[in-house]
């Protein structure tokens, strides 16, 4: 796999085979809509999987500039560890973790947007023409050392082996930092399970079990919410993650009207015929 | 193939990454955007080694991935310590320290 990768890198720094304006407008272009899938999708979780897509596009564009060694440790790194972290965290957080809508500054999306339309048009109008150099061959620092791969661990262990000291120190003082943060300490006794039961009651709620979805609706699916007696709908029927992430069934007109039909047949509700006689 | 249009590309998903901190507010989607701007910079690197014929810029591509990682550790542990004691993953809701 990486040996095809490297075959790949070498073969597209050829000049003669020109097939790399052909990856750069597909990868390039799916990266640019996955950034921007990001920005407006408004689910976090759709969020981080268009990041995702951003990653994988990528790391081709980094096989394809003859660094096969940073495409697999960005496939590796980024869209295997950090966004599958980001999707932990996401299931931490809760699915309702989408964002709202309101703005709390005045104007701040319209400013925002106006930034960032200021900032591309700059950084393109800059980038656009700032290497005079066509083309380069990499492929003779890649054969000093016998390749990309020995090439790169050459200069982290040798030039750069001060910084490759200081990136471990660094890791290392992250990881005590998240352990750090993400333990908690318990300032109350642990709970027993006959505190939890005289807690529960004490609450005063109704304790038992709850309605099942559909009842007395035209599906029983668990998005459909159970309509009482009366036509009313019962919330609590509806499991919370459903609800918070709005696919509710709306009720129709049919359904009350079965209702209707249903609790005047077992004498639940009086209808007004009866009231009448 | 033009090494100017690979910079361009990253200057655009730069700004996309940047756009994003400014208007999103769910934390985590915030901390994406950053995340998209390593990768941005990451794409000039890789860029700048291939034009120079040097490797040098995939050894700074190299270390920009190093610190992304540690940064999205400690990043992730501080928005769930935050969710913990407020409930919630917007930045609009973390503003006791603010002044």
């Amino acid at each position: 796999m990486v040996n095809a990768l490297i075959r790949l890198a070498e073969v597209s720094n050829q000049e003669s085979i020109s097939f790399e304006p052909f990856v750069f407008w597909i990868c390039g272009g799916l990266a640019v809509i996955g950034a921007i899938g990001m920005l407006i999708s408004h689910k976090a979780v759709h969020s981080a999987l268009w990041v995702a897509l951003t990653m994988m596009n990528l790391a081709v564009l980094y096989v394809v500039q003859s660094a096969p060694f940073l495409g697999v440790t960005q496939v590796v790194v980024y869209t295997g560890a950090v966004m599958m972290l980001f999707l932990f965290v996401l299931m931490i957080v809760g699915v309702d973790a989408s964002d709202s809508l309101v703005e709390t500054i005045k104007g701040q999306r319209r400013i925002g947007i106006l930034a960032g339309v200021i900032l591309v048009s700059a950084l393109v109008l800059l980038l656009g023409n700032s290497f005079s150099i066509q083309s380069a061959q990499l492929s003779d620092a890649d054969s000093i050392y016998g390749g990309n791969v020995q090439g790169i661990a050459a200069l982290l262990f040798g030039k750069y082996v001060l910084i490759f000291e200081l990136t471990s120190a660094l890791l290392i003082t992250a990881a005590l930092g998240a352990m750090i943060l993400a333990h908690k300490e318990r300032t109350s006794p642990r709970k027993t399970q006959a505190n939890m039961a005289k807690e529960l009651f004490a609450s005063g709620n109704y304790q038992g079990p709850l309605p099942s979805p559909g009842v007395y609706a035209r599906h029983n699916s668990v998005d459909t919410p159970a309509l009482l007696p009366d036509g009313s709908v019962s919330e609590i029927s509806i499991p919370g993650p459903i609800v918070a992430r709005g696919v509710t069934k709306k009720i129709n007109q049919s359904d009350l009207n079965e209702v209707q039909i249903i609790s005047e047949g077992l004498g639940l509700v009086s209808s007004e015929e009866d009231d009448k006689q | 193939m033009n090494p100017n249009a690979y910079l361009v590309l990253s200057g655009i998903i730069f700004s996309i990454g940047a756009l994003g901190v400014l208007l999103r507010r769910n934390a985590i989607v915030a901390f994406m955007s950053v995340e998209l701007m390593l990768n941005a910079a990451n794409l000039a690197f890789v860029t700048g080694a291939r034009v120079w014929g040097k490797l040098d810029g995939q050894a700074a591509a190299f270390f920009v991935m190093v610190v992304a990682a540690a940064e999205v550790v400690i990043g992730l542990a501080i928005i769930i310590t935050i969710f913990r004691t407020r409930n919630s993953a917007s930045v609009d809701e973390a503003s006791l320290l603010r002044w």
